[in-house]
């Protein structure tokens, strides 16, 4: 091995520890995230340059890919992110499931490693591609119970896997992978579309161990820190979602959970107020204090840019204190709608999590919920039989007045009734989420 | 002892991760999972190891295939990050 080669494997770990540091603040995440291009040059051009890897095909394979790459990062849609997260994760283990087949086929020893570089590598491609399809609409979120099937392939994975790292042969390495990218599949489908920001992280999490695994088949230490701390990272942030919404993970990825709706109890007697942007307007301009609560539907009528003018003529108009109030699954992945508000041009200054806002509803005027509905929903806190319960949720009911702007009395993702429609400090505003906001504008700046 | 240096990187990595991570504001963890996307590309080196110098056969041929998707991971990723941490600005001092 030739000297620059382990330097600068040393040199691109601590360039990916140094860019994932970067992101402990938004003023420093830009650097970060060029030294861990950086640091990818470096180990790449290290390794191309060495006398073990690397061909003009290589060169070609990598400007090919990268220039997909590119072009699909550069051009996908903010409320798309997830599902782009997912098709790559799911070619990190595509990636990893290849070089285990290569080694193999190539006569390594190291049969289990390749054998465990295969099987995450596996179960995190077709996984990704479940993940994907369902975010991208294209399977429905509903929850399919496969598992039966599940159990039955991974039995037979388990049985291939022992007779491999007995035995090695290539052919069995093959229906090995066939099983493993069966099982990616049917493990997936039973979950929900509401847990994919759960699946994702996980899935991230495994593209990382697989690069760890396929580090110790080939005895690379590069491969095997970063894949390591990759594999850190999805982890904690599967931890943070699942808490999130006070479920186990493998409560989550048993699935079963959300899509259809449970006879949850009917409120006959309680009426709802319903209110016009006008007064919703009037009631916010002579506030002292207004927190803007948005949820995924928000992103999704596109109205995260007239929501900013709102905000910006209450503050500029009226010296109106306007606040953002965000939920850890407000979005479909972690930090998503941090994404979303951001790109409408919120300042990062004025975007608060759910711990840090919290008390301070108590003293707020007015909380502006818009396309959110579950991670307001108190019955969180005071129903032990509510499917949500113990999921920490935003006090919004604490406000002077609410307001939630809704296309109709529906129940969210969990298929839960929310009783604060019902409340008495509670106006609904009925319609598109970007129209409402829209005509409080209008209404805002005609005074 | 030689057999036991991986497994010691390994978990010492685990440990830098976890504090590393936790690090992390919230408001970044969308980027985070993008450049921990890039990242978890580095597999790249492993494919281009697997190809070897010539593609003779079907080793060389499934760590090409291995190249063109790590390489699709990094490019996707890092732009994405890039295109995102751009979005992230202070407000403007009146």
């Amino acid at each position: 091995m030739p000297w620059f080669l382990p330097v600068s494997y040393i040199a691109a770990a601590v360039l990916f520890i140094l860019a994932i540091r970067g992101l402990a603040s938004p003023r420093t995440a830009r650097a970060g995230n060029a030294l861990g291009m950086l640091g990818m040059l470096t180990a790449v051009t290290a390794t191309l340059f060495s006398p073990a890897g690397g061909s003009w095909w290589a060169v070609a394979a990598i400007a090919s890919g990268g220039l997909i790459g590119t072009c699909s990062g550069l051009k996908v849609r903010m409320t798309a992110l997830p599902q782009m997260v997912a098709a790559f994760n799911g070619f990190g283990g595509l990636a990893a499931m290849l070089v285990a087949l290569s080694e193999v086929s190539n006569g390594s020893p190291a049969r289990f490693d390749n054998a465990l570089g295969l099987i995450v590598g596996g179960v995190t491609f077709t996984g990704s591609l479940v993940a994907f399809a369902k975010l991208q609409g294209i399977l429905s979120g509903k929850p399919r119970p496969t598992h039966l099937a599940a159990l039955t392939v991974l039995i037979a994975a388990s049985v291939l896997t022992g007779q491999f790292i007995r035995q090695g042969g290539l052919e069995i390495f093959w229906i090995l992978a066939a099983a493993i990218a069966l099982l990616g599949i049917l493990l997936v489908l039973p979950i929900g579309g509401a847990d994919m920001p759960v699946v994702i992280s996980v899935l991230n999490s495994c593209s990382g161990w697989a690069a760890a695994a396929i580090g110790f088949s080939l005895n690379n230490m590069l491969l095997v820190i970063t894949g390591a701390i990759i594999g850190a990272a999805g982890t904690i942030l599967s931890y943070i979602m699942a808490k999130a919404m006070n479920r186990s993970l493998i409560n989550i990825l048993l699935g079963g959970f959300g899509g259809e709706t449970k006879a949850a109890l009917r409120s006959e007697n309680r009426t709802a107020k319903a209110g016009n942007p006008q007064d919703a307007a009037f009631i916010m301009e002579n506030a002292n204090k207004v927190i803007i609560v948005p949820g995924y539907g928000m992103a999704v009528a596109q109205a995260q840019h007239v929501l900013q003018k709102m905000a910006q003529d209450l503050r500029q108009i009226y010296n109106v204190e306007v606040k953002y109030a965000i939920h850890p699954v407000a979005g479909r992945m972690p930090g998503h709608m941090n994404v979303l508000l951001a790109e409408a041009g919120v300042p990062y200054e004025d975007v608060f999590e759910l711990h840090d806002i919290n008390r301070e509803f108590a003293s707020t005027d007015v909380a502006y919920v818009i396309g959110a509905n579950d991670i307001t929903n108190p019955l969180a806190q005071t129903d032990p039989s509510s499917p949500i319960y113990g999921m920490p949720v935003l006090d919004v009911a604490k406000a002077k007045t609410v307001f939630f702007v809704k296309r109709s009395l529906g129940s969210g993702y969990s298929g839960v009734e929310n009783p604060l429609f019902y409340a008495d400090n509670t106006i609904m505003l009925y319609g598109d989420a970007k129209q409402i906001t829209e005509q409080i504008v209008n209404a805002l700046e005609k005074n | 002892m030689e057999i036991w240096y991986l497994p010691a990187i390994l978990i010492l990595s685990c440990f830098i991760g976890y504090f590393v991570v936790w690090g992390v504001t919230p408001a970044l963890h969308s980027p985070l999972m993008s450049v921990s996307n890039a990242v978890s590309g580095v597999i790249i080196i492993g494919a281009l190891s697997a190809t070897g110098a010539a593609l003779t056969d079907v080793a060389g041929w499934t760590g090409l295939a291995a190249v063109f998707f790590a390489a699709v991971n990094i490019f996707g990723g890092f732009a994405v990050s890039h295109r995102m941490l751009m979005m992230f600005r202070r407000r403007e001092k009146k």
